[in-house]
């Protein structure tokens, strides 16, 4: 990790910046803060924000191939409030003195992270299931958490996004729950789907703890209040009975549940796939810029008749 | 308000929204929208997806002034002197139960 910038910062605001914090207070655009927080906050909301944007992609390669009307219908509510998942954050990131233009230029430019789950490939109806009931379900454990962050804004935005998310994972769990259910050939695509997304979808909670050199600092300043493996393993212990109650297995055959302390045990994590996304070489890294870049690109003449139609409007055509 | 180009980021207008009728607007969020109308339709897709409101309002963000947190203590210190304002401020007699 490369080392914070070094800003000088005015030892008696910080200590009230940080006793505000310690007090469970909330910081709000205006308020002084460290230069170190508002730039982890503009690092990690405008990553947040390119996720949701990004996470459109993989569930609209199933818009037109839905089974039913009904499903049709869901999908494109669920995929357009991802894109109002990601304007949610990034007006929140706005606050803090960036604009949005510039963050999606980011984004446009490959200069950008977003979250490396979007890098996987949707190969079967069964993953619109397994994102709903996987993805969405970890993302809801990640942003409940985050619905207590110390900075006002992403904290309102996260409690908006919350509410809406749990539409996400119902729909999903009810779309493996009735593959689950269905003929050998449909129980056969949700277990492969499971078997797909299982992993990934640990690994969005990001690296061990000990390997997570942010952590301390984001807990410190109160924007995450939890660690990355308490959330990974809250997120198996709940979501263990659900793939039990519909007769699914993880793929996971060092599981096991410890007695003592309530937790169900993963085996280990393939932290080498993990980095190898990451950094670029996941199976749809390339795919997904592109697929953005080209959207934006038709979207040009949205943005331009917007303009011609404000401008006619204000001069009294 | 309106930009030169579609290229260059459109203005920011922060968006109110009323839950129900009877009840004050809120604060939700902001848009981007090159003209009022089209902010009203950018705040209704964003921020009432799910009937959340019964009214908007949308107000550009730089017309908007407001105190700051370094104005926090001078500035409503007024209020702080003043305990008489408040009903707890008053004794009433034993013998009245309810008043």
């Amino acid at each position: 990790m490369p080392p914070s910038p070094a800003v000088a910062e005015d030892p008696v605001r910080l200590a009230e910046f940080e006793a505000r914090i310690a007090a469970d207070g909330s910081i709000e655009p205006k308020d002084w803060m460290p230069a170190r927080y508002r730039s982890q906050l503009v690092r990690m909301m405008s990553q947040h924000a390119h996720s949701e944007v990004v996470g459109m992609l993989p569930e609209g390669n199933w818009i037109t191939r839905a089974p039913s009307l009904r499903r049709k219908m869901i999908l494109l509510a669920k995929v357009q409030d991802e894109g109002g998942h990601g304007l949610y954050i990034y007006c929140g990131t706005e606050t803090l003195g960036v604009d949005r233009h510039d963050l999606v230029q980011q984004l446009l430019d490959g200069k950008a992270k977003y979250s490396s789950i979007f890098n996987y490939p949707t190969l079967t109806w069964a993953d619109i299931g397994a994102i709903g009931w996987l993805v969405d379900g970890a993302a809801i454990v990640n942003q409940t958490m985050l619905a207590k962050a110390s900075y006002g804004p992403y904290a309102r935005a996260m409690v908006r996004i919350c509410k809406e998310e749990n539409f996400h994972k119902r729909q999903g769990y009810e779309i493996m729950t009735t593959l689950a259910r269905g003929t050998p050939a449909q129980q056969a695509m949700a277990q492969e789907s499971l078997n797909r997304w299982w992993w990934p979808s640990l690994m969005m909670f990001g690296p061990h703890d000990a390997d997570s050199p942010n952590s301390d600092e984001l807990k410190r300043w109160g924007i995450k209040r939890k660690s990355n493996d308490e959330l990974r393993q809250r997120f198996v212990n709940l979501t263990i009975a659900q793939v039990k109650a519909i007769g699914l297995t993880v793929p996971d055959p060092d599981l096991a549940y410890d007695e003592a302390t309530g937790d169900w045990k993963t085996g280990p994590i393939d932290w080498d796939e993990f980095w190898r996304v990451v950094k670029g070489d996941g199976l749809c890294n390339k795919e997904r810029l592109d697929a953005r870049r080209a959207a934006h690109a038709e979207g040009a003449w949205v943005r331009e008749a917007a303009v011609a139609h404000a401008a006619r409007r204000a001069a009294g055509d | 308000m309106t930009p030169a180009s579609p290229e260059q980021p459109w203005p920011v207008w922060e968006v109110f929204i009323q839950p129900a009728a009877g009840d004050p607007h809120e604060h939700a969020g902001s848009v981007h929208a090159v003209d009022a109308e089209h902010a009203l339709q950018n705040a209704r897709d964003t921020y009432a997806r799910r009937n959340e409101g019964v009214s908007l309002w949308v107000v550009p963000a730089a017309a908007i002034t407001a105190s700051t947190p370094e104005d926090m203590g001078p500035f409503f210190d007024p209020a702080n002197d003043k305990a008489y304002r408040h009903p707890q401020f008053y004794k009433v007699p034993k013998g009245v139960k309810v008043f």
